[in-house]
């Protein structure tokens, strides 16, 4: 069940979620995806185009993200609007045959705003890699319970 | 190599048909890290009311990136695949996507405009389920900026 918007008031914490990601997830993403773009699991290619280095799909960093949404709301399907900037690239390291994540990526959520018509909860999410915020205006729209 | 400014405007129809199934959405789902059982398991997903596994809040990418290579493989565009970065993204759910959906996507370019040497491009995607007989319902609309960096860029 979704909260219940009389529980619920702007600025309330939803929790967060450490997301690590290796270069393996980047080649599971793209094999899920069906986006095979090599900026996203070929070092060479990526440097070649004048990038740093390997980096995740955007929509990588925004899919991991919205399960924090998903899990509060209690029903993916309660998402019925998200949507986001891409304003960082979260560069992958590699570090395969180790135990370390190429990556982290820190996503936080609060409630930015609640309509009590449409009964729905807007909730802003917070989504950092490396000390820097790398999606912007990251907001999914809840249809409440 | 210049993007054709005459995209704007542009629709692509809706070309195949698009047959989700459980286990893309599983895989899908493990591949964002997704954990909720309405991905995963039937029963889980038909006690929250839905009628089959529910696909994860960005599953629709896939069908709008099929959309968009309509754009970015046509040569008349001129867009070269390897300098797109993605800008924006939204998606927009009139109704959830759930396993057994058979979808089209018709795509329209919404905007281009020249940046630098490169150039921004919007597209948006209508993603309809294919009902009985000639009925489609909507079910997703997805709007994607991409940025197309020039040299230097």
């Amino acid at each position: 069940m979704s909260p219940n918007i009389h529980e619920l008031s702007p600025g309330q914490d939803i929790g967060s979620r450490s997301i690590e990601v290796t270069r393996t997830d980047l080649v599971k993403y793209a094999g899920a995806s069906g986006d095979f773009n090599p900026i996203h699991w070929n070092e060479a290619f990526a440097t070649g185009v004048e990038l740093p280095g390997v980096i995740a799909h955007g929509m990588f960093t925004m899919g991991s993200a919205v399960q924090l949404v998903s899990d509060w709301a209690g029903d993916p399907a309660a998402v019925v609007d998200f949507q986001t900037r891409f304003t960082k690239p979260v560069l992958v390291t590699d570090t395969t045959g180790t135990e370390e994540p190429g990556a982290t990526i820190e996503v936080s959520g609060l409630i930015g705003k609640l309509d009590a018509e449409a009964n729905t909860a807007r909730i802003d999410l917070t989504v950092v890699s490396a000390g820097q915020k790398v999606l912007m205006k990251a907001q999914a729209l809840v249809k409440l319970s | 190599m210049t993007i054709n400014p005459d995209l704007q405007g542009r629709s692509y129809p809706a070309a195949e048909v698009y047959d989700v199934g459980r286990e893309k959405i599983r895989e899908f789902a493990r591949a964002v890290k997704a954990t909720h059982p309405a991905h995963f398991d039937v029963d889980a997903a038909k006690a929250l009311g839905h009628r089959d596994l529910v696909a994860p809040p960005t599953f629709a990418i896939i069908i709008a990136q099929r959309a968009d290579a309509q754009l970015v493989e046509d040569p008349e565009a001129g867009i070269d695949f390897s300098r797109v970065v993605h800008a924006d993204q939204r998606f927009t759910h009139h109704r959830p996507i759930v396993a057994g959906d058979r979808l089209v996507a018709e795509l329209h370019v919404d905007g281009v405009r020249a940046m630098g040497g490169g150039a921004m491009i919007t597209t948006r995607s209508e993603i309809f389920a294919l009902g009985s007989g000639d009925s489609r319902e909507p079910v997703t609309t997805t709007t994607s900026s991409i940025l197309v960096r020039g040299e230097g860029q």
